[in-house]
């Protein structure tokens, strides 16, 4: 009590305080408040990415726990009996009979279970998002790389969540979908039958795997996630967000609104608007009809049939790919399913270990808060759109049958196309991307020195036409021109200290001739320098 | 220079004397950080009626949200579950989850929306500065931290009692061990199931639609038919088991144009029985083009010719659909002369 400063009539401190007296016994509460109760949170629209994805993960957590109240994840057969008429009398697991239960005989039921699965496609795709914009701004860089890792990790788990989850309802789609998954793993060399037989609990599809991924989908990997999460934020609250370079904004400071109130208000209140659309997409939209689908059965499908569209990609690769098998000294080597297989997680890897390549390439070990703009990053923002442009081209794989029939191609066109963009694709994306990028910093390099385009013609006494361009404010000049530049690296002395010569490691020169590609002439604009800018200006007034 | 080494030269800072540390705008440099911009005062931080506009907006939408929720109640307690309505553009939807769901989306986002538009207009929009601390540790700490580290290192004597230190490795090598060997019972050993199905000399074809046994003649030529093993019923424990590699479809084809010997040997009047799992990773196949007779996976597009011994002519299958060696019985019904000849469905290391 000795601290209290507050006191009312009596002589004593207002509840809330002594409250919080009580708890900072226990659990020191100012302390920990002292530095993150005004804590400064810059503002740009893209940061909210992050935001949409804690907050669906949070809707999916309590939208799952009320399904788990009424799902049964057993694989017993049993005849349909409730109000969905169709089905009647049909033979299905209690899976998909309590799924049909959840969706026609509890009230609200189908709801939740709608808002579950929409906010699961929302969560996937505003970590890709989210992650894309972490990329692009080069937010992954010193002292980031680990929370980068840690956001990658959260959206590979999640999107083996979210394939367990919607294997769950034991449907006619789902059910093709881990049939898929089956035969992946069959194709495993030496144990991949060992595997599929200890994953099934036998034969496929046997009576296990329902209850074995509820166990994964609600516990294992949930749990692991939530933990992941909570360490993303802590070291977001740790590191001090970034921001983009601007008047009064260096490496050195942070600048916004406080957490309390405005952060509070703002992102409490986001949380309800992401909660609030998605009920309301819940509301209109049908997700997952599995009514229409039917129970699973392995020797039925439908057209048409498509995972969520995180395992688009996947799918992808597993349609594309030509079917090669081998006879390797009597065995059967899979080939053509192996080898997705293995590309499956390489395509996520090689986005994944970007940071760590680009921070060997620059050699750069100081702390970066200052958010880069992708045009001045040129070779890192071809990189990137080069991965995604791959990851689409698996994408339109996936969907080649869609794509057929909606733009009336033929199929093997689609296919073949999918395998020679495989490879084609990302290199023109990653040419194309640069080109821009350079283009877009000489015209900023043009504004700096040049001003900005008025519009306005004007004619001179003795008849010649200019454009007045307006000279830009010290502020939009500091913005264009806070940027670093960093010169490329060279191969080091030939010969050591004693004058006798060295062999060059491979990894200096594979270094030296990144750092070229990164920073050498022609590969980023230089940007304008105060010299440049004086002699420009001090001239006569325009160009 | 090794590889880590990277001369000063090349980062930035060492490059350019006008970067961002150069906090002053000065003369000298144009480019300079002008520091932040002079707050501006928004209308509601001067004009006290537009303050209050604001206030009543926000308590307009929290009021909004109370109402939803009652909506949302009184829905849940007063639209039956079975009711449909028509709802335009999307069409006829369940009443309930229409309901519910605008409701709880209302409930939700008024909150969301009042307190955003209470953030923006009425809380303090003027921009605070928080200076950033290096990370790392200072070098009197670090050595601190180092210091510890060996003193807790010695008193331990891991480095030094070898014995122990191996062992201890040895130990908490070997323990997980256990939890691998727990895994064991997760389910048997493939043995040679992948290879059988229940199709063996004598088993009639059922077809899947009428349940009956059939005779060649209720096969049209171009017609394309499922059939099952009989005996094999939907209720039986392992049904799902047994059908995902005994399901059979039938075709007929002019034996004119059934291109392979071995194929034609194995059909009956030009009725050919083929696997009808995908040899790619096992979906059921079902798309038949009479006029080629080719068959089309609709999962993965892998197409089979199924007059030219169920051969791969595009997609990502890697071998033929098994044919199954098919005739009829004195009864004149169709039956399977053997089990397949090779493992149906997905291939995998010990199909050979």
């Amino acid at each position: 009590m000795s601290t209290t400063t507050t006191t009312d009539a009596r002589g004593k401190a207002p509840a809330g305080e002594r409250v919080a007296d009580w708890a900072d016994g226990r659990l020191g509460i100012y302390s920990l408040a002292k530095a993150n109760l005004r804590k400064v949170f810059p503002d740009h629209p893209s940061f909210m990415l992050g935001e949409i994805c804690l907050y669906s993960f949070i809707i999916i957590i309590l939208t799952g726990v009320y399904l788990t109240l009424f799902f049964h994840p057993s694989m017993n057969e049993v005849e349909y009996t409730g109000s969905y008429v169709p089905l009647q009398g049909q033979l299905m697991s209690e899976a998909f009979n309590s799924t049909m239960h959840i969706s026609f005989d509890v009230r609200g039921g189908l709801l939740i279970r709608q808002i579950h699965h929409w906010a699961a496609l929302v969560f996937l795709a505003g970590m890709f998002v989210h992650m894309m914009r972490v990329f692009f701004t080069g937010a992954f860089r010193k002292p980031r790389e680990i929370n980068w890792v840690f956001g990658f990790l959260l959206f590979v788990l999640g999107m083996f969540t979210g394939f367990t989850g919607y294997s769950l309802p034991d449907d006619l789609l789902s059910g093709t979908g881990v049939r898929f998954m089956e035969g992946a793993v069959l194709s495993v060399p030496i144990v991949g039958t060992y595997l599929s037989f200890f994953l099934f609990g036998g034969e496929f599809p046997g009576g296990d795997f329902v209850a074995r991924f509820f166990a994964v989908h609600v516990l294992l990997l949930p749990g692991i996630m939530l933990g992941l999460v909570v360490a993303h934020l802590i070291l977001v609250f740790y590191h001090k967000h970034t921001q983009f370079a601007g008047p009064g904004r260096t490496n050195n400071n942070v600048v916004g609104m406080p957490l309390m109130p405005v952060y509070m208000a703002k992102a409490g209140g986001f949380f309800f608007l992401v909660f609030g659309v998605i009920a309301v997409i819940a509301a209109l939209v049908q997700i997952n009809p599995i009514w229409s689908l039917g129970p699973y059965r392995p020797d039925q499908v439908s057209t048409g049939a498509q995972p969520d569209w995180y395992m688009g990609f996947s799918e992808g690769l597993i349609r594309a790919m030509p079917g090669w098998e081998i006879d390797f000294a009597g065995h059967t080597l899979v080939l053509g399913v192996f080898i997705p297989l293995m590309i499956f997680p390489l395509v996520l890897v090689a986005i994944a270990v970007y940071p760590f390549i680009e921070s060997w390439v620059t050699g750069d070990k100081r702390e970066h808060h200052i958010l880069d703009r992708p045009r001045n990053a040129p070779t890192r923002t071809a990189v990137g759109v080069a991965w995604i442009t791959w990851y689409c081209v698996m994408l339109i794989g996936g969907g080649n049958d869609l794509f057929a029939t909606h733009f009336h191609l033929s199929i093997n066109a689609v296919t073949w196309f999918v395998r020679i963009a495989f490879f084609v694709a990302p290199v023109i994306a990653f040419v194309v991307t640069k080109r821009i990028c350079l283009g877009l910093q000489r015209r900023d390099r043009d504004k700096v020195l040049h001003g900005r385009e008025s519009g306005i013609i004007k004619r001179l006494p003795h008849g010649e036409f200019i454009e007045i361009h307006e000279p830009l404010s010290q502020e939009q000049l500091h913005t264009l021109t806070a940027h670093e530049q960093y010169e490329p690296v060279e191969i080091g002395p030939k010969v050591d200290e004693h004058g006798v010569e060295r062999k060059i490691p491979a990894s200096e020169k594979l270094r030296a001739k990144l750092s070229k590609n990164y920073y050498g002439e022609g590969h980023q604009i230089p940007k304008p320098t105060v010299e440049e800018f004086k002699e420009i200006t001090s001239g006569h007034g325009h160009h | 220079m090794s590889s880590q080494d990277i001369p000063e030269k090349n980062l930035p800072t060492a490059q350019d004397e006008h970067g961002a540390a150069v906090a002053v705008a000065d003369e000298e440099n144009p480019f300079a950080d002008p520091g932040l911009p002079p707050h501006e005062h928004r209308i509601q931080d001067i004009d006290e009626r537009a303050a209050k506009r604001s206030e009543r907006t926000v308590a307009l939408l929290f009021t909004t949200s109370m109402l939803a929720t009652i909506g949302f109640i009184a829905s849940y307690v007063t639209i039956p579950i079975d009711q449909n309505i028509f709802v335009w553009p999307i069409g006829h939807i369940s009443a309930l989850n229409f309901a519910l769901g605008m409701t709880l989306g209302v409930a939700l986002f008024a909150i969301g929306a009042g307190a955003v538009h209470w953030a923006r207009t009425l809380m303090s929009d003027e921009e605070i500065v928080d200076e950033r601390h290096a990370i790392e540790a200072t070098p009197e700490v670090k050595a601190k931290v180092i210091a510890d580290f060996k003193q807790g290192a010695k008193e331990s004597a891991l480095g030094r009692r070898k014995l122990i230190r191996n062992t201890m490795f040895g130990a908490l090598a070997l323990f997980p061990l256990s939890g691998i060997v727990l895994l064991r019972d997760l389910g048997p050993l493939p043995g040679t199931k992948l290879r059988h199905t229940l199709w063996k000399p004598g088993k009639l074809l059922i077809n899947q639609n009428t349940h009956e046994p059939m005779r060649p003649s209720d096969i049209a030529v171009g017609s394309l038919t499922f059939a099952q093993p009989e005996g094999l019923e939907e209720h039986d424990h392992d049904f799902q088991k047994e059908i995902a590699k005994a399901a059979l479809m039938l075709v007929r084809i002019q034996p004119d144009n059934i291109k392979d010997k071995q194929t034609l040997e194995w059909s009956h009047e030009g009725i050919l029985a083929y696997s009808k799992i995908c040899t790619h990773v096992g979906c059921p196949i079902s798309l038949y083009e009479q006029q080629t007779h080719h068959v089309l996976c609709p999962c993965h597009q892998s197409t089979f010719d199924l007059a030219d011994g169920g051969k791969v002519i595009f997609g990502p299958a890697g071998h033929a659909l098994p044919q199954l060696r098919i005739g009829v019985n004195d009864e004149g019904y169709l039956e399977a002369l053997d089990d397949f000849e090779e493992p149906v469905g997905p291939a995998f290391w010990e199909r050979g």
